[in-house]
């Protein structure tokens, strides 16, 4: 199998994306209905609801232009209009996004009223999308591929075989020089020795561990009797996992058993260069990879045991499984079913290459089940309350 | 057909890949390995679920992936369903 090359689009920037959407994205909650409503109007384009971006401050309201911007320069976005409540901050997330070079355009929805906003801002929308469909493909290097990973109601099956299958991917990614993240903070719990043995040198690991230990401080100090209760989760426990560190000892099957941690990446940030990168992030599964398509990942791999759903509105999200039960009963989700390696059917190295082998498929252009089922899970990371 | 898998000798626990009944010799192997080893089932373990290589007293260690998932808090029987009911983590 050819994993030296694929056909992607290749931006302003020099960055390659997998994809070629245009997007109307919302400032602000307020905001969401017109950027529906031009997406209603114009074939092609995909409105991104979200339900924040007022009274946010601080590093909260960092974070929340960071991910916005950064989904914007997503390189499998193509053009962007944004539609905000009002001109200041619309203008500094148009301001964010044409730094990569692409087309966007913001609309305030003050002392326009939604009529004429939906109408402005549909007039830009229909001239990015024409232009956009003339795009052509053209050969990609394998080096300029940025792959992200985040597992989903995970249960035993997924560290004994679909999160290996991903690891294994990675470390044969990782020889290619492709840029790679994974994260999950909180389910690192029982496993960040091992994690932390693989990292670069002591600088990684020492932002690693406070990176680590940050997180357990927000648990202890937010936590009721136990986080028994959410972690692992209920969906886990039916899957036949027990304990956190079994959880997480799984979950870190994932970065392979070649790649080094080359560094540490807060979340939504982009990284500077190839390698594997740890994102500071939530488990949950829709935060982390909105935040993993914001630092301008292109493809995800989702290994899941008990059958999560989730989609991205930009990234496709490549599923996999080895339950053989989800494979059966949910066959509409998986994009990869790596059951066989329960039973010894085909090696590590082969269930790695099938991934291998869908990974070119989606990045050439065949859309995943997510992507089929119109799964755009997109829910921005909150730090603290809003003023 | 493997009834269960063991990440690597040492472990205390194997996962079960199909659903193993009460009073079944149940056939795996260790991944590093690939050594068979055998147990009989005195509980039923459904897939995905793990069962005990071996007898484990109150206060030990349980191990898988070689490495420790936590602490048994009922005695557990080799042969046994191991899961929330006798198995709790360290953290939190």
């Amino acid at each position: 199998m050819n994993i030296n090359e694929f056909l992607g689009y290749r931006r302003e920037n020099g960055r390659v994306g997998v994809r070629n959407h245009v997007i109307i994205l919302p400032l602000d909650d307020l905001s969401n209905a017109a950027s529906e409503a031009v997406a209603n109007n114009i074939k092609g384009t995909m409105a991104i609801p979200h339900p924040y971006g007022r009274l946010q401050f601080g590093a909260d309201l960092d974070l929340h232009f960071s991910t916005l911007i950064g989904t914007g320069s997503n390189p499998n976005v193509a053009a962007v209009v944004v539609v905000g409540i009002e001109d200041e901050w619309t203008n500094l997330v148009v301001k964010g996004i044409a730094k990569t070079g692409k087309p966007v355009v913001g609309f305030g929805i003050e002392k326009h009223g939604q009529h004429n906003t939906i109408m402005r801002a549909s007039k830009a929308a229909q001239e990015y999308v024409q232009w956009s469909s003339e795009m052509q493909r053209e050969v990609c290097k394998i080096h300029e591929l940025w792959v992200s990973t985040k597992c989903g109601e995970s249960d035993t099956t997924s560290g004994l075989a679909s999160n290996p299958t991903a690891g294994n991917a990675f470390d044969k990614l990782y020889a290619k020089g492709c840029t790679l993240v994974f994260g999950e903070t909180t389910e690192i719990t029982g496993g960040e020795h091992i994690v932390a043995a693989r990292c670069r040198n002591k600088k990684v690991r020492d932002g690693f561990m406070s990176m680590f230990d940050r997180y357990q401080d927000v648990i202890n100090r937010h936590k009721t009797s136990d986080l028994s209760d959410s972690q692992p989760t209920k969906g886990n426990i039916a899957g036949g996992l027990t304990t956190i560190e079994e959880k997480a000892l799984g979950n870190i099957q994932k970065i392979g058993k070649k790649c080094v941690v080359d560094g540490i990446l807060d979340k939504a940030e982009a990284p500077t260069g190839p390698g594997l990168w740890f994102m500071d992030s939530s488990s949950a599964a829709a935060e982390m990879v909105t935040l993993v398509a914001a630092a301008g990942y292109v493809v995800h791999f989702f290994p899941t045991g008990q059958g999560n759903v989730i989609g991205n509105p930009i990234i496709p999200v490549i599923k996999l499984s080895a339950n053989p039960n989800t494979v059966r009963t949910m066959v509409e989700h998986i994009d990869v079913d790596v059951s066989g390696l329960l039973q010894n059917e085909y090696s590590l190295d082969k269930a790695g290459d099938m991934l291998l082998e869908m990974l070119m498929r989606t990045a050439n252009g065949r859309n995943t089940c997510a992507e089929a089922l119109g799964h755009r899970e997109f829910v921005l990371t909150r730090l603290y309350e809003s003023a | 057909m493997i009834d269960f898998l063991a990440h690597e000798k040492g472990d205390l626990v194997g996962v079960a890949t199909v659903d193993i009944k009460s009073g079944q010799l149940a056939k795996g192997v260790y991944m590093d390995s690939q050594e068979p080893v055998e147990v009989k089932a005195v509980e039923d373990i459904p897939l995905g679920h793990k069962i005990a290589l071996s007898d484990m007293k109150v206060g030990g260690t349980v191990l898988k992936y070689g490495t420790d998932i936590g602490k048994v808090v009922a005695p557990i029987r080799k042969g046994e369903h191991v899961h929330i009911h006798n198995l709790k983590t360290k953290r939190w």
